[in-house]
């Protein structure tokens, strides 16, 4: 019979091995694959995927997106980086019920939410009745199908991604250092600029690696809310795999997600040594 | 920051978080299909999704899948932690590595794997395919949650019960999981949660035999406005409130640990 110990270790391997390692290298290969719409990719090797992601229409939809997450990830930082900062000084009770009800939502699956925003900001919607109703305008807003639309979509879906690890940077900070620097006269500026900025600097990584790729890939929110201008390169990858069926191209573009990913985690390990301790998310905690 | 500002801004975010949400719960009750003004009061559309046989199968296969998922996710993910904690044995690095890759993949990354490993192995999309695919994103989140209560066990009950004779099934069954209630619990509504919301992995990975929530959803709202939604965002809200009203009586009356 197994021992128990060798059953945990093969389960835990075996399962790794084959949902996880075998699949990112099976896209890895298809990247470097010819399209083929039989057999979706086929040998001989070929750099046409990846050649492709360069191609003019592709590369525009692609810093087009870069640009709106970039926009949505800075928001969810400006409106999250507070909301964090004023949740982990609360008495534990209150605010493990405020996170209850920041993660509630999620129950009422995200695209569900997604046309919920799609509602509020159409022509006779919620935003513009109080625009209108309290007289900032006069006239309703085209809000739906603007880039306008998809950020404010991809901000309500991922500020909770923002808030959590910035959460658990404001909780690992230690008290002495903010009240160290207020015995020595520093303002609030000063606190934050110099105690507050620099060690949550991991949380601040943390939540944009978690919230900036992930909004590039939430086709679902420019199919609702963005129109046909407003593409994401979700957009793009899905339409590659489920209709046009060019495989190679479409996971040239997961690689170059992937790559880009990687990046940001070298920046988060730097923040982490900066910080000179093991933020929330580091994978030397398991 | 004055304390008044603080509740402020805390009451808009919530406010932002939950104001579209509303509308659709208000709207479910409204008998104008277009919701644009209130013109009464009305279970119209209740009885229309009740009567909408392909929305509720849909429904309740995304929930079977929640379900199934977290629970798979709890168990094999509690025996990750367990091991990475426990022993050391060869590609421990590579396995924390490969978790810690899919906590941080975006969804649309992971979608792809899934379906290129499923078309390769040529398993049809459906149900297996969607478990498989939850059951893995879940997984980094059970570990690190588990990990984390682990770390903090007292070394000396596990090191007694071997004193004492106890295998490493028997330490594990009648010490370690007992302790570990209530962080297995709590990754197992995180799973749930994660599972249910999910949009991107179940579109890639999922079959014409097996259709859930979201793609269902999708199909319909993608043309125009259905009222059935938002009874359905209705009566999603209402069960996750009444299943967190459950789950924190549970965790009230469960003895501290």
């Amino acid at each position: 019979m197994l021992s128990f110990r060798r059953l945990v270790i093969s389960l835990t391997l075996g399962w790794l091995a084959v949902m996880v390692v075998a699949p990112h290298l099976l896209v890895l290969a298809t990247s470097f694959m010819t399209a083929d719409i039989q057999h979706l990719a086929v040998w001989p090797l070929s750099l046409d995927g990846y050649a492709k992601v360069f191609q003019p229409i592709y590369f525009d939809v692609f810093l087009h997106s870069l640009w709106l997450s970039a926009v949505a990830t800075a928001l969810c930082l400006l409106i999250g980086y507070p909301f964090a900062f004023i949740l982990a000084r609360q008495k534990p009770v209150w605010r493990n019920v405020l996170l209850v009800l920041m993660m509630l939502p999620f129950w009422t699956n995200s695209l569900i939410r997604t046309y919920a925003i799609k509602i509020i900001l159409g022509k006779k919607g919620l935003v513009n009745t109080l625009l209108v109703g309290t007289g900032i305008v006069d006239e309703p807003l085209s809000l739906l199908y603007t880039e306008f639309a998809v950020i404010f979509g991809l901000v309500y879906i991922l500020l909770p991604f923002m808030v959590l690890p910035l959460m658990a940077s404001f909780e690992q900070l230690s008290k002495e250092y903010v009240e160290a620097a207020r015995d020595l006269q520093a303002n609030a500026w000063q606190r934050f600029w110099h105690i507050y900025l620099p060690l949550t600097s991991p949380g601040i990584v943390a939540g944009c690696l978690i919230v900036f790729l992930p909004a590039m890939g939430m086709f679902y929110v420019a199919d609702l809310l963005g129109g046909s201008t407003n593409l994401l390169l979700g957009n793009v990858i899905k339409n590659q795999f489920l209709v046009v069926r060019d495989w190679p191209f479409g996971s040239a573009f997961s690689v170059t997600l992937i790559v880009m990913m990687a990046l940001m985690l070298a920046v988060y390990y730097q923040a982490n040594r900066l910080v000179q301790r093991k933020g929330g998310l580091d994978d030397q905690n398991l | 920051m004055t304390k008044t500002f603080k509740t402020l801004f805390v009451g808009l975010v919530f406010l932002y978080l939950y104001a579209p949400i509303a509308v659709l719960v208000v709207n479910s009750f409204n008998k104008s299909k277009y919701g644009h003004r209130w013109s009464g009061f009305s279970w119209t559309w209740y009885e229309k999704l009740l009567n909408n046989d392909t929305l509720i199968t849909a429904f309740t296969n995304s929930l079977t899948i929640a379900v199934l998922s977290a629970t798979a996710a709890s168990v094999i993910g509690t025996l990750m932690a367990l091991a990475i904690y426990r022993y050391r044995f060869r590609f421990k690095q590579t396995a924390s590595g490969a978790l810690f890759v899919v906590m941080m993949s975006p969804d649309i990354v992971l979608a792809i794997t899934f379906l290129v490993l499923f078309i390769a192995l040529g398993i049809q999309l459906g149900f297996w395919t969607l478990l498989l695919a939850h059951t893995t994103f879940c997984l980094p989140f059970v570990v690190i949650t588990v990990y984390a209560q682990l770390k903090g066990f007292d070394a000396h009950l596990i090191e007694a019960a071997q004193d004492l004779g106890a295998s490493e099934r028997a330490v594990f069954w009648h010490i370690i999981l007992p302790l570990l209630v209530p962080s297995v619990a709590a990754s197992w509504l995180l799973s749930f949660t994660l599972s249910l919301d999910d949009v991107i992995i179940s579109s890639f990975v999922t079959g014409p035999q097996y259709e859930v929530l979201p793609i269902r959803v999708f199909s319909m709202v993608k043309v125009g406005v259905s009222p059935e939604v938002n009874v359905l965002a209705a009566l999603l809200l209402l069960i996750s409130m009444v299943c967190l009203a459950v789950f924190a009586w549970f965790m009230k009356r469960k003895p501290k640990l």
